[in-house]
């Protein structure tokens, strides 16, 4: 059932990112363009999403358990550091410079766009670099992280 | 600034994250989990990750998404007007930075802003400074 709801859930996402405008490196990059011709079109899809969304948390916070599992599974880390701020910061960048944001890159990816394949298959390189990344530092004796 | 009317669609943009934001909101419900592409995708890459049967179903929606969509209503253009040097450099870091930050525009965007997570509006407000700074270098200081 887990899998079933994950699966709808993820057409869902991905029909809302078509339709919204998301999906389209073009559209993204018109709205992160203030200075140019400024397409304000990504606030709504915030707005939309996060009215909608704000809703689902509020009843969830409400109801407790969920529906399909035993627990709900949410983020631990609470602290605002270094690594957040650096993280997101590189992320703006990539973003500003491509269009893409991980979840439009699977989708048009799934059209069968190429220039989607091969921003993909760079960001799932570059979270395997984090990664390698990460291990390796936890590993240093005098390491602070975690 | 010059708003871009030929290009503002605010109804569709509107539904489409009205959409994002109720897919986001039953994921919560049903599976008690954030819908993060980032966390789901940086997941697959882990050791025996691949097993998570909700991860690779929810990717499968999302690459399944405008497959379905064409069978309904013809897909909107998705234009790219990057090259493939640039959009590896870009794929990059956006793989690196969304898995440094724990998140990207859906985990902390969508969800955490939702969530009233004062970590995730730091690190929308720091991505979209970052990403507004970009394209102004590119397009405006570089640029043509």
């Amino acid at each position: 059932m887990r899998n079933i709801s994950s699966l709808l859930v993820g057409l869902l996402f991905g029909f809302g990112l078509i339709l919204s405008g998301m999906a389209n490196p073009a559209k993204v990059l018109g709205f992160l363009d203030l200075a140019g011709h400024w397409d304000p079109s990504l606030a709504f899809v915030m707005i939309g999403a996060i009215a909608l969304a704000s809703i689902g948390f509020f009843a969830s916070r409400r109801a407790g358990k969920p529906l399909l599992d035993q627990t709900k599974h949410l983020p631990a880390k609470k602290k605002i550091d270094v690594q957040l701020i650096v993280g997101s910061a590189i992320f703006g960048v990539g973003w500003g410079i491509a269009g893409f944001c991980p979840g439009p890159a699977v989708v048009a990816a799934g059209a069968a766009k190429t220039a989607a394949v091969i921003f993909l298959a760079a960001m799932l390189a570059g979270m395997l670099a984090f990664k390698l990344l990460d291990a390796r530092r936890s590993i240093e004796p005098n390491s602070s992280a975690r | 600034m010059i708003v871009d009317w030929a290009n503002f669609t605010p109804i569709k943009s509107l539904a489409g994250g009205a959409m994002i934001g109720l897919s986001a909101a039953l994921f919560m419900l049903l599976n008690g989990r954030i819908a993060g592409i980032s966390g789901i995708l940086g997941g697959l890459l882990t050791a025996g990750g691949w097993r998570d049967g909700w991860r690779v179903s929810f990717v499968a929606g999302l690459l399944g998404a405008p497959v379905l969509y064409v069978l309904i209503t013809p897909l909107p253009p998705i234009v790219v007007q990057t090259r493939a040097p640039l959009l590896i450099l870009g794929g990059l870091l956006v793989g690196f930075g969304t898995r440094a930050a724990s998140g990207c525009t859906s985990g902390h965007g969508v969800c955490g802003i939702s969530r009233g997570s004062v970590r995730s509006g730091v690190a929308t407000l720091t991505f979209m400074v970052a990403g507004f700074g970009t394209v102004f270098a590119i397009r405006h200081l570089w640029g043509s």
